[in-house]
């Protein structure tokens, strides 16, 4: 799959993340996103009125792909318009991407910059606002590069400037490299980070769209859910809806990671089985290796069971296999590897990422991600499970500040609904009989250089 | 003061990018640990002043991101993935293959001044794992074996 735009048997036109997309492997440069129809959604939202472009996008079914699937035109409808409304206003992308197992932004912006910078003129359009920012992880420099690229192309053909294509319009577009923590994509986190505040996360209300960055009214959405709206404005929402195997509407890129032949990033329609991805785009399983289950969207979704492949990828069907559609780029756990070993890194994770700002997750994720590690290093004992399970009913009930914690508790609850028999092992054998064993602790947990 | 006219130039030039001073202060600290390699007390202490911030503030975003340097590093920063995609396909192996290349461990310096090496969350290569970067350059996947010939090119 090794992320190829697209695939056979899906004409380009429906392909609209990465129809622009060149073989070769490098940027599309504006030339490129241009033959491929770029601007042209841009070019038809500049004689829209703001509350036209919202519609379409909300008639799309459009969800955020940042992970929670928060409806997009339902939350652009929320910034207030007109003269009276509060300036500036701003339009923020959330191209954080730390959460482990999470991909295929860092693919999109390499491969498709003008895509993202003609989603967020759209968002601007619809939300009048005036300035925006990519808030940009820290070790993407390849974005970087093709984002930095596709921003002088753009300037130089007045997508974006003071006069946008001659319309009257100004928004232009600054590129903001994060200082490096998972919490700063933490929408409220990022937007004290972008204000260069220390990034705890904020308290809601008020809600961004009333009251973000810079106090001002405030669209953060994720780096797909952008890329997204340019075809809806281009085609039409029932075009989008038209898309997706289930009624979600539009593609998505998924991704295959583990002990697959082909592992990669790819757009399919919304709604694809994850049976097919892994087994026929990824090319199925490396021979000697058999999968236990299936991590779907990054670090804090559930894991699925094999018995659950063939439930649709999607924000409302994923649910059926007791997990989330999350960033839809699946991590395989194979049969050679620990399960208490991974989640002994994953706990590791969040622990080490929590920003201290609640006492449950500081505190909690820790003495978690210890007990884990006694069980995997052998110094594990009976009632061990039972705390680990206490823990996540506490942790997932609403006593956290953000969705940092309940989010970790994710894989561990399914892991000890799906591998009882390996945590109970860990404790009666004194520890891991895994050729893939658990890691030791990250060398610097909790420092900074 | 001790930055230069061309750096005290191309701080002033992001700060059009913020609608205040203090919104630059992360930008700002990255721009110069570009240009030093690391963040000395002086280098903190002239940003403050440049910025209208106390050292404490800055400090704050410092020791609150992940990759503020506040202690020298070696020509090339290489970070290996932790997280558990590249876990599961071989982290630990490649991880000690680096450190017995470079003689050094995780969180230490070459004597030579040549490589720090540090570790790093999920690098958004999942499916190239395990993942390393070396300056800002992605590997991946990266087997033991090849990590003598990655390290040789950077001088
Ligand atoms: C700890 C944490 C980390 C997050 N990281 C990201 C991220 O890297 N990228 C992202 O788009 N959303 C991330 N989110 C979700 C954002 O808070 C927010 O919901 C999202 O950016 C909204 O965009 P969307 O509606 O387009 O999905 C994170 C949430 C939490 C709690
Ligand atoms: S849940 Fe964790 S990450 Fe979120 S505010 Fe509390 S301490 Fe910070
Ligand atoms: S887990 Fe290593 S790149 Fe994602």
């Amino acid at each position: 799959m090794t992320s190829r735009p697209g695939l056979p048997g899906y004409p380009a036109e429906d392909r609209p993340f990465t129809r622009a997309m060149r073989a070769d492997g490098r940027p599309a440069t504006i030339d490129d996103y241009i033959a491929a129809g770029g601007y042209e959604g841009l070019r038809r939202a500049l004689d829209l009125e703001p509350g036209e472009i919202t519609s379409m996008v909300t008639e799309s079914g459009l969800r955020g792909r940042g992970g929670a699937g928060y409806s997009t035109g339902r939350k652009w409808s929320t910034m207030p318009l007109g003269p009276d409304a509060p300036r500036p206003k701003y339009i923020v992308c959330n191209a954080d991407e730390m959460e482990p197992g999470s991909f295929k932004d860092r693919f999109l912006m390499e491969r498709n910059p003008h895509l993202l910078l003609e989603g967020m003129l759209l968002a601007a359009l619809a939300t009048e606002s005036d300035a925006g920012y990519i808030f940009l992880r820290q070790q993407y420099d390849g974005s970087a590069a093709a984002l930095e690229q596709a921003l002088a192309e753009a300037r130089g053909r007045s997508y974006l400037g003071k006069d946008v294509l001659g319309s009257g319009f100004p928004f232009d577009i600054q590129l903001h490299e994060s200082i490096g923590r998972y919490i700063c994509g933490e929408a409220s986190a990022m937007l004290n980070a972008l204000e260069s505040q220390r990034p705890n996360p904020r308290a809601r209300p008020p809600h961004m769209t009333g009251a973000g960055l810079f106090s001002r009214p405030t669209v953060v959405n994720n780096v797909e859910t952008y890329m997204a709206v340019p075809a809806i404005l281009r085609h039409g929402p029932d075009w989008w809806k038209g898309l997706s195997v289930t009624d979600e509407g539009g593609t998505k890129v998924f991704g295959v990671a583990g002990r697959v032949a082909k592992p990669g990033c790819v757009e399919l329609p919304m709604g694809v089985p994850m049976r097919e991805l892994i087994e026929v785009h990824a090319g199925g399983l490396l021979p000697g290796y058999g999968l236990r289950a299936v991590c779907p969207g990054g670090a804090s979704t559930a894991f699925v069971a094999p018995a659950d492949l063939d439930v649709p990828l999607g924000f409302s069907t994923m649910g059926e296999a007791r997990s989330r559609l999350g960033t839809g780029t699946l991590v395989l756990l194979d049969d050679q590897t620990c399960p208490v070993g991974m989640l002994v890194n994953m706990l590791q994770f969040f622990a080490q990422e929590s920003c201290g700002w609640c006492t449950p997750c500081r505190e909690g994720l820790q003495w978690m991600a210890s007990l884990l590690e006694d069980l995997e290093y052998g110094r594990g004992e009976p009632g061990d499970i039972d705390v680990l399970a206490e823990g996540v009913w506490f942790m997932e009930s609403d006593k956290c500040f953000c969705d940092l914690a309940p989010g970790a508790m994710q894989p561990l609850e399914s892991a000890l609904r799906l591998f009882p028999e390996d945590f109970a092992r860990h404790v009666e054998e004194g520890g891991c009989s895994y050729r893939r064993r658990g890691s030791d602790a990250p060398a610097m947990r909790g420092t900074t250089w | 003061m001790s930055l230069s006219d061309d750096e005290i130039r191309q701080l002033d030039a992001i700060l059009d990018h913020y609608p205040d001073r203090r919104a630059a202060a992360g930008t700002a600290m990255r721009l110069l640990q570009a240009r030093r390699r690391w963040l000395s007390d002086e280098a903190m202490a002239d940003l403050g002043e440049y910025l209208g911030l106390t050292v404490a503030e800055l400090d704050g975003l410092a020791t609150f991101g992940n990759m503020a340097f506040r202690k020298p590093v070696g020509r090339h920063v290489v970070l290996i993935c932790d997280s558990f995609a590249c876990w599961s396909l071989g982290y630990a192996e490649l991880r000690a293959a680096v450190e017995a290349e470079l003689g050094v461990g995780m969180g230490q310096t070459t004597p030579d001044g040549r490589f720090t090496l540090l570790p790093i969350v999920c690098l958004g290569a999942c499916d190239r794992g395990p993942a390393m970067m070396v300056d800002d350059e992605l590997h991946g996947p990266v087997a033991p074996d090849d990590v003598a010939g990655i390290l040789e090119a950077y001088a």
